[in-house]
């Protein structure tokens, strides 16, 4: 009996229970969800890494010779250890320079000048040849300019996975605002907003990513972010208008109706945490597919720009380089994209789980 | 059943009117003008005037609207600005390849998604489903660019089975160069096609004609392939029609790599090229079609299945 007395005591010391802390335990119940969230863990502690630039700051640099295989692998053997380029430049003679005939002012005599003034090229002027070491192979391999695929792969990770996180809350953001107001004001604004969304879902969704990036002639990473974010609201936005048309007639929003509780404090004070669950799982999910839809377009050439590298850059390299047989920047570039939007997928199952289990099929 | 299809008919109006709207404001008021671009380098006013006047663009925004409307109702969208080709020509002779990549993809697709899912269902939560299961998961967490990368390189370029790219021209017949598309299609779509299809006959598996059907002795392969198998099939086909216009645009990829000269990437082209017309009249057009198989796909929910009611 006291027994009892005293652990209903310790329930009543600890409190109600947050639907966060509910969710939290039923998720380390669930242990493929905690191993997927490990990974995506990994993944984003990279990721920020990079971003602080801690790490992969020096994907540019040249380290090793093109093409340098994997360091299991071995070095090429036609590799040459060290690389002898030249950057010395001889006039050649008995030609015209079309530079001084037409009277033109050479575009790249700026950059000549300072390569004049270059300390390095003045020092190597004595001998003509600069070396440079490379090395013949390296971690992962490296990439037609010698730069280190796995520093290349880290930072089209970044690229890559930051697009996909602030697309999704952007869409994320959009979308709830408009199921909100559709679901919860009803009469013409929801007529309205249902129209603009029978309108954007009528275009397949790439056509109208593919026709609003042709419109947007600056190539850039806001604008990846403004096109997906714009176009991807719906599937978020048809969710959340039936959670509000679900919730506006609940006893509870009448008693803040009661009470005086104005229509936007009904929404977006009672209502929506409520229907935080279901904004929270769908925001996961669209991380994923937008991180697919960002690889899509930079494939293609529609999204960063040439001095971004992105998963979808790195990959639009490998058909050429597999047929000259170098694997390892796709193999690489594949395998990260693969184990992240898995473990992205299972988390957001179990994340799904644990916050509404009654959904689970 | 004919009032409700011209009822549906005159409700696709407004949302068309919204879809040329949008396409409308992207392409005239967003995108600026296009004079400066098809000038090019060395312009000088003249001739951005004229071709100002040549394409409207002079004109008041609600007079560029008409044209446009127009150009939508006759489906003449005048010409391509970087080939010079009626843009209802490309459209046309576009869609054809497109068609024999997509068809044989969507057919073999169903088929093969339905005879996996009715086989899982029937033994699901055994090894057999939890394995299969486990790898469409793996099979849909590859992106489609490495399958079509791999593949081709492969089943191409090593093994020379297939062309490496190209599609039939003169006479030649189109299948050798479609097989090879076709396959890496279907493997990333089936996957997916699974999964849903699987769901659909759990859940017709649960229902209590299932339960009377076997009390009446019928054989299991009877219960199975006529009573659940009918009643999934409702949203089956719902769910391959409505996916048809969208497969349009969606195997693009495919025919970037392969070289075929479909819709998928005519659209891709025009981007890169900046071809207005050719990208106005495919987003208006595919969102056409996809309306009309909306539509399609509600008469044929309601023709397979007469409980739903038509409202």
């Amino acid at each position: 009996m006291s027994e009892r007395i005293v652990s209903f005591a310790k329930a009543r010391q600890a409190g109600p229970k947050s639907l966060a802390s509910i969710a939290w335990a039923r998720l380390c119940r669930n242990p493929l969800g905690l191993c997927s969230l490990g990974v995506v863990v990994v993944f984003l502690i990279t990721i920020l890494a990079s971003a602080l630039g801690l790490i992969a700051q020096d994907w540019d640099t040249q380290y090793a010779v093109s093409f340098a295989p994997p360091c299991w692998m071995g070095a090429k053997l036609e590799a040459i250890p060290d690389e002898v380029i030249s950057v010395t430049s001889q006039p050649r003679s008995g030609m015209l320079d079309p530079i001084e005939m037409y009277g033109l002012k050479d575009p790249l005599q700026p950059v000549l000048d300072q390569l004049k003034d270059n300390p390095l090229q003045n020092a190597s002027r004595g001998a003509p040849l600069l070396i440079l070491e490379r090395s013949p192979t390296l971690f992962l391999g490296a990439d037609k300019w010698g730069r280190s695929v796995a520093l290349k792969v880290i930072k089209g990770a970044e690229t890559s996975v930051l697009v996909g996180i602030a697309s999704a809350l952007l869409a994320t953001v959009i979308g709830t605002l408009l199921g909100a107001f559709a679901g919860y004001l009803g009469s013409w604004v929801d007529a309205f907003i249902e129209w603009l969304y029978g309108v954007f879902t009528a275009i397949p969704y790439l056509l109208l990513v593919f026709a609003i990036a042709a419109v947007l002639q600056q190539k850039g990473v806001f604008t990846i972010i403004l096109i997906l974010g714009l176009t991807g609201w719906t599937g978020v936005y048809r969710l959340i208008r039936a959670e509000y048309l679900k919730h506006k007639v609940r006893e509870y929003v009448q008693a803040a109706q009661a009470i005086g509780a104005s229509d936007a404090r009904r929404m977006f004070v009672h209502i929506l945490p409520n229907v935080s669950h279901v904004i929270l799982v769908q925001l996961s999910q669209q991380v994923v597919n937008f991180i697919k839809a960002e690889v899509i377009l930079s494939f293609l050439g529609f999204g960063v720009p040439v001095d971004v590298v992105s998963w979808g850059s790195i990959l639009n390299e490998t058909p050429n380089e597999l047929i000259l047989g170098y694997s390892w920047q796709l193999m690489t570039c594949g395998l990260a994209m693969a184990i992240l939007v898995t473990a992205f997928a299972m988390f957001t199952d179990a994340l799904r789980d644990a916050l509404d289990p009654r959904l689970k099929s | 059943m004919a009032a409700y299809f011209f009822q549906r008919l005159l409700q696709m109006i407004p949302t068309l009117f919204g879809v040329i709207l949008l396409v409308f404001l992207l392409f005239n008021w967003v995108g600026g003008d296009p004079a400066y671009v098809l000038a090019g380098k060395f312009s000088n006013p003249e001739d951005i005037a004229n071709i100002r006047r040549q394409l409207g663009l002079d004109q008041p925004l609600y007079i560029q609207f008409g044209i446009f409307l127009r150009q939508v109702l006759t489906f003449d969208y005048g010409l391509s600005w970087s080939t010079q080709e009626p843009v209802s020509h490309i459209f046309l002779t576009r869609l054809g390849p497109s068609i024999a990549l997509l068809l044989p993809m969507l057919i073999l697709e169903t088929l093969i998604g339905i005879a996996i899912a009715l086989a899982v269902a029937y033994v699901r939560d055994s090894w057999i489903d939890r394995a299969l299961t486990l790898t469409t998961t793996a099979a849909m967490s590859i992106s489609l660019l490495i399958y079509i990368i791999v593949g081709q390189y492969f089943f191409a370029f090593v093994l020379g089975w297939f062309p490496v790219q190209g599609w039939a021209n003169h006479g030649q017949s189109w299948v050798r160069y479609a097989v090879l598309p076709i396959l890496l299609g279907l493997a990333v779509s089936i996957a997916p096609a699974i999964r849903l299809y699987r769901t659909f006959i759990l859940e017709e598996m649960g229902q209590d004609y299932v339960r009377t059907a076997r009390a009446k002795g019928l054989s299991e392969m009877r219960v199975m392939l006529v009573h659940v198998l009918r009643n999934a099939s409702i949203p089956i086909i719902t769910n391959v029609l409505s996916s048809l216009p969208g497969l349009l645009i969606g195997a693009f990829l495919l025919e970037r790599f392969f070289s075929i000269p479909g819709i998928g990437r005519e659209v891709i082209m025009a981007v890169e090229r900046s071809d207005f017309p050719v990208i106005k009249a495919i987003t208006v057009s595919v969102a056409m079609a996809t309306m009309v198989f909306n539509l399609l796909a509600d008469l044929a929910y309601q023709w397979v299945d007469p409980r739903v009611k038509l409202s």
